[in-house]
């Protein structure tokens, strides 16, 4: 077991390597420099910006003094935020990610397996159809879609929620975004759910179970969820991928003050060190948290770690 | 099998199948609106009016769908975001198809440690927040149109590839293959002249799968200002126009987020049912 999560974190190494590697050389093949002013600076005055942050050394030079900052946390300073570095505005803006994104992946697993697993006991009937309808509505429409929808039903029409992050300091502010966020995952857990449910209410341990006369709580509970389980964790990876997508569109439109926005601003004012250091940062979560649940399907489902 | 028995079976399938014809329809529809709309309107998607502003829906004038903020008329404008958005989504899922087909088929026919590898590679590529990647693409090479193709296709490949890959092994092993190969055909002409057709099925099902996900990064790019430029515009587009003006004129945010989804909806479902028809065998997920 622990050499297999071993396996799995040298695997982790040199993926998040490439990325660093292949968003380095994209920001650095950008046509013109980040300091190109509408007016032309002195050559003395551009030469001196340009020492000041180290462009003027070969690139193999800077990607290994970016590479050291890297490792240390460092990211550099941000381009357009002058008196902040890259580091400090994203630590500053973890905490209100941190929980927007873990509340929905929360709501998503707990009222997706539910929704799932009651659609499965009640496999063709109405309730069924209906529920696997609207999963597939909850899938198709995009969360850049809802969480305006949101904001048009629930805080200008009705105006029971605020529509901004700074327009409320109640905990119902995180509400619309949370459920925003969470809306597409609970659709395709649900069917996931379903499906892998399914398969495994209709094999021979579950009839053995019931042979044995166990009510069909105890069933789910005691010998059908884990093993239904297993495709739902596999999700977890692009579920979880999904979210930090998903929390980029979120916090633009309700104005919450996270890594996402940042990296929006970032993108459309062209801060180039502020833009990439997200990306690492994101690469980084992503690569961890799907390492995680590597380790935990390996924990799991013994098959997978003797292969 | 006959070819012509085995077609004329699925095509039976295809109209008995509700879910086929009445998206497929639908979608049928919406294309040739995108493209027929533009046409007949009196109005350009250009021409902008400062006396016709936040024109609610109305008969009057042509103005069906309302005017934006600067007074453009929505109906072509919404068309015209269609048309984008359909053909980013075509294009950026040939790329996709093309890549994942070739690698899967080249990777399930040879087999051995070069599939591993390749299968690893793949993995290893999962794990990658891509999404990420392009959109750093897109804010260091100025929003290129091409760039989104590619960039869309780039992405999407990986699931593509492992299915035909699986769907490569399989075949294989079928008698014809064999044949083939004693009659001393070259392994490249058998990936792409024997393996390659047989595949049509799973592909099919799978690009109307991922037209879908192409229109959501295209419009998800479109909707941060990264995508399509304006004059240019496409549903995701429209919908970042509608969301800044949703307090004043709700119907520029209504309009194209209800079109936006229903493509959608109907891509998603119309795969759904083509799967059901050429491969009975997987389940629906």
């Amino acid at each position: 077991m622990l050499r297999f999560a071993l396996l799995r974190l040298l695997w982790a190494i040199p993926t998040l390597l490439l990325v660093i590697v292949l968003a380095f050389l994209m920001v650095h093949a950008a046509p013109g420099g980040p300091f190109d002013a509408e007016r032309a600076l002195p050559p003395e005055i551009e030469a001196n910006i340009a020492r000041a942050y180290h462009l003027d050394e070969a690139l193999p030079q800077q990607f290994a003094r970016y590479l050291g900052g890297v490792l240390r946390g460092d990211f550099g300073p941000s381009y357009r935020y002058r008196d902040y570095s890259v580091s400090e505005l994203i630590g500053n803006a973890i905490p209100v990610s941190m929980k927007l994104g873990a509340l929905a992946m929360a709501l998503a697993v707990l009222v997706g397996i539910s929704l799932g697993t009651l659609a499965a006991l009640r496999q063709n009937s109405a309730l069924d159809r209906l529920m696997m309808g609207l999963a597939m509505t909850g899938i198709s429409i995009p969360v850049f879609v809802i969480a305006p929808l949101f904001i048009l039903f629930f805080a200008v029409k009705l105006q029971w929620l605020p529509a901004s992050w700074s327009g409320s300091t109640s905990a119902w502010r995180l509400l619309l975004p949370v459920v925003a966020l969470a809306l597409p995952q609970i659709a395709y857990i649900a069917r996931l759910t379903r499906a892998s449910m399914i398969e495994v209410l209709g094999s021979d341990f579950i009839r053995t179970a019931r042979a044995q006369g166990l009510g069909t709580a105890a069933i789910i509970r005691y010998h059908a969820m884990k093993p239904a389980m297993l495709p739902v964790l596999s999700y977890m990876g692009p579920a979880i991928a999904a979210i930090l997508t998903g929390s980029v569109v979120v916090e633009e439109i309700f104005g919450i003050p996270g890594v996402g926005q940042f990296f929006v601003r970032g993108a459309l004012n062209r801060d180039y060190t502020l833009v990439l250091g997200i990306v690492i940062f994101y690469a980084a979560l992503v690569i961890l948290l799907n390492l995680i649940v590597d380790v935990l399907y390996g924990f799991l489902d013994p098959r997978i770690r003797h292969r | 099998m006959n070819a012509g028995l085995v077609l004329s079976r699925i095509w039976k399938e295809i109209r008995r199948s509700r879910s086929i014809t009445i998206c497929g329809g639908i979608l049928v529809f919406i294309a040739a609106l995108a493209v027929l709309g533009p046409l007949i309107s009196p109005h350009s998607y250009l021409t902008t009016d400062f006396d016709g502003r936040f024109i609610e829906p109305t008969l009057n004038n042509f103005h069906i769908f309302g005017t934006d903020d600067l007074g453009r008329d929505l109906f072509v404008r919404t068309l015209m975001g269609g048309q984008i958005t359909l053909l980013v989504a075509v294009i950026a899922s040939f790329v996709s198809l093309v890549i994942g087909v070739a690698y899967g088929a080249v990777a399930g026919y040879v087999g051995g440690h070069i599939d591993a590898i390749m299968m690893r590679a793949v993995d290893a590529l999962y794990a990658l927040p891509f999404i990420f990647l392009v959109i750093l693409l897109m804010v260091v090479f100025e929003r290129n149109f091409l760039l989104i193709f590619v960039a869309i296709g780039a992405i999407n490949w990986l699931d593509m590839a492992r299915i035909v890959r699986g769907q490569t092994i399989s075949l294989k092993q079928r008698e014809f293959v064999d044949a083939a190969k004693l009659i001393g055909v070259p392994a490249w002409r058998i990936i792409f002249r024997h393996i390659t057709p047989n595949l049509l099925g799973v592909v099919i099902v799978y690009v109307t799968l991922t037209i879908p996900q192409a229109i959501l990064v295209e419009s998800f790019l479109s909707f941060l200002g990264l995508g399509v430029q304006e004059p240019q515009t496409s549903l995701g587009a429209l919908v970042n126009g509608g969301v800044r003006q949703m307090e004043q004129a709700p119907w520029m945010l209504l309009i194209p987020a209800v079109l936006l989804a229903v493509v959608l909806l109907c891509f998603n479902f119309l795969g759904d049912g083509l799967r059901d028809v050429f491969d009975p065998r997987q389940e629906a997920k």
